[in-house]
């Protein structure tokens, strides 16, 4: 009996807070049939958002994968003293409101900013441009590759790499041939994460970016933008591009998943 | 040289020479300092002070890869992603060394190693005995000037490890690559060795032959720790060289038969001496069925040869009693 009551309470649960509304935007995008929801998103502005919600993404995780994988091996294999202080800044972006950290940026890059007033005289527009958008959402993503990498890396332990360099391996060739294909599986996930994130991120980047149509919109943002404008069509076709870049970052991790398994 | 972690002396000013090709065993109890001399002469560690030098040359800046040795770690650091030839191959693919080459070097390793036609393994597919060979064919594929095998047999069990010793013994006939191998079990560096350094506590207690390290033990632990022994008051006294008689002798104690154990060839028999000091003692089968004796006998007990020591560790001689 306790079993059906778990099953029926986690589901239910689901149900309210996940499917109903996700699937009351899909059901809403296509109410009036495919063609409204089409025009919707095929229109400039939302063809715009959209790419620009893809450049942030591909210029944030490359360089988030990049640092993460770093930071972790300087968390786990280098006794560097103040290295706890890093394992526990690291997490600021989980703990921080994204609405703060855009603020942040805005009181750092802003004209009387201590980087922005050098930038600006240096002719580097940052603020309401892509670069804060960019810097805004690798702050929110930073965590994911060194939360995934660390553990990893702490289990295979350093003996692969010591016999490496017994072998006449050099620091680079060990990372490339032993280290690396031991936390590939980690840092694919944590790519897939950080991907995910970044594709949604909407509080920091709202604040740094000026959201201006078709030139400093993200598409979380024509969300917003297009539901306070009662589109609620575009706010709704939008919203459906949203989640079916979330379900393909999840099919993917369900691939990464598969991988790790079997290796 | 010496070498500290934290509070902790792993090497209090050790010194040690090793000749060309030989083969030598680091013997002592687990935190005695040998691993850590394995590591730093294989340039894992770096010493605080001191030297290390490899065929005439200094090496104690020298990155491991610079070293040209080869390690064998106590779990065998299998690359657990390649297949046993990869792994094997890795110190020859990295110097990017022609395909043909590799591969006809790695079938003769393989060969070595009696691996043949397991190259397309992983080595999670390998059995412990397995493991640990690819890890020696991966360690000599590039033809080191010096062999490292930090407890090579210490995961195994007992007859895979008896097995893999006579093999390693028959390879370092053939190879006479300078070999040194850690261990806390003393018949396998007595087996194996041809010189036996014993460390504990971070400083060598004494370098040399096995048959000597026995003989001549240079002080009370080594004594203890290399084979078997009886303390009697100040003095040590090896199993063998007690005698056990029927009749009582004015430099005999008496003493009853508490426990008689027959391991085949060798014959231990356990005593309880009139002092209430208990003593081992090994006989051959030979002597035990001369003696004729059985569990809850008075017998008599005479040391042949007893050992002290002075406070310093120093030897006084041994004294024929």
């Amino acid at each position: 009996m306790t079993r059906y009551g778990v099953r029926t309470l986690s589901l239910g649960y689901l149900a309210v807070i996940l499917v109903a509304p996700v699937g009351l935007i899909f059901w809403r995008a296509f109410e009036q049939g495919l063609h409204p929801f089409w025009a919707a998103i095929s229109n400039p502005i939302a063809v715009h958002a959209l790419k620009l919600t893809l450049e942030i993404t591909v210029i944030a995780v490359p360089l988030n994968t990049a640092f993460g994988i770093l930071c972790a091996i300087a968390i786990v294999r280098h006794r560097i003293p103040g290295m706890g202080l890093v394992n526990a800044l690291v997490d600021l972006p989980l703990a921080l409101s994204p609405v703060v950290v855009g603020l942040a940026l805005y009181l750092l890059y802003g004209r009387d900013g201590w980087f922005g007033h050098w930038l600006l005289a240096h002719g580097v527009q940052v603020l309401f441009a892509l670069p804060a958008m960019v810097l805004a959402t690798m702050f929110v993503s930073l965590p994911f590759v060194v939360r995934e990498v660390v553990p990893v890396l702490r289990e295979i332990g350093t003996q692969q790499e010591e016999a490496a360099a017994t072998l006449g391996a050099s620091a680079l060739t060990t990372f490339r041939r032993i280290t690396f294909p031991a936390i590939r599986w980690a840092v694919a996930y944590g790519v897939v994460l950080t991907t995910a994130r970044s594709l949604g991120e909407f509080g920091a980047v709202s604040i740094v970016s000026g959201g201006i149509e078709g030139r400093t919109q993200t598409l979380t943002q024509y969300v917003q933008a297009s539901y306070e404008n009662f589109d609620q069509t575009g706010a709704y076709a939008a919203s459906v591009l949203l989640a079916a870049l979330a379900v393909t970052t999840l099919l993917l991790m369900t691939v990464v998943k598969r991988g790790d398994r079997s290796s | 040289m010496s070498k500290r972690f934290g509070d902790f002396v792993a090497l209090d000013d050790v010194s040690l020479s090793v000749e060309s090709g030989s083969l030598t065993a680091l013997l002592g109890p687990s935190g005695g300092g040998k691993s850590t001399l394995l590591r730093v002469i294989a340039g894992l560690e770096v010493p605080d002070t001191g030297e290390v030098w490899i065929s005439g040359q200094e090496a104690t800046a020298l990155k491991p890869q610079k070293r040209d040795v080869g390690f064998v770690f106590q779990h065998y650091a299998p690359f657990t992603h390649m297949t046993v030839f990869d792994n094997i191959a890795f110190g020859l693919t990295i110097r990017r060394r022609p395909k043909d080459e590799v591969r006809a070097r790695v079938e003769e390793l393989l060969e070595l190693v009696q691996l043949k036609g397991l190259g397309g393994r992983y080595p999670a597919q390998l059995s412990g005995g397995q493991r640990q060979r690819m890890a020696l064919a991966r360690a000599l594929a590039s033809q080191p000037e010096v062999l490292l095998l930090d407890e090579p047999f210490g995961a195994l069990d007992a007859r895979v490890r008896k097995e893999l010793r006579e093999w390693l013994l028959r390879l370092h006939d053939e190879m006479h690559v300078t070999t040194i191998f850690v261990t806390h079990d003393q018949e396998e560096a007595l087996e194996l060795a041809d010189t036996v350094v014993v460390m504990n506590a971070g400083r060598i207690e004494q370098v040399a032959p096995p048959r000597e390290l026995y003989d001549e033990p240079a002080n009370a632990f080594v004594m203890s720790f290399v084979g078997p022994v009886n303390r009697v008051g100040n003095a040590w006294v090896r199993p063998h060289d007690i005698e056990i008689g029927h009749e009582p002798r004015e430099d005999a104690h008496e003493a009853q038969v508490e426990r008689i154990v027959r391991l085949g060839f060798e014959v231990r028999v356990d005593l309880v001496r009139d002092d209430g000091l208990r003593l081992h003692v090994q006989l051959t089968r030979h002597e035990a069925d001369l003696l004729e004796i059985a569990v809850g006998d008075i017998v008599w007990v005479r040391m042949r040869v007893e050992r002290t020591f002075s406070a310093g560790g120093e030897p006084t001689h041994p004294v024929p009693v």
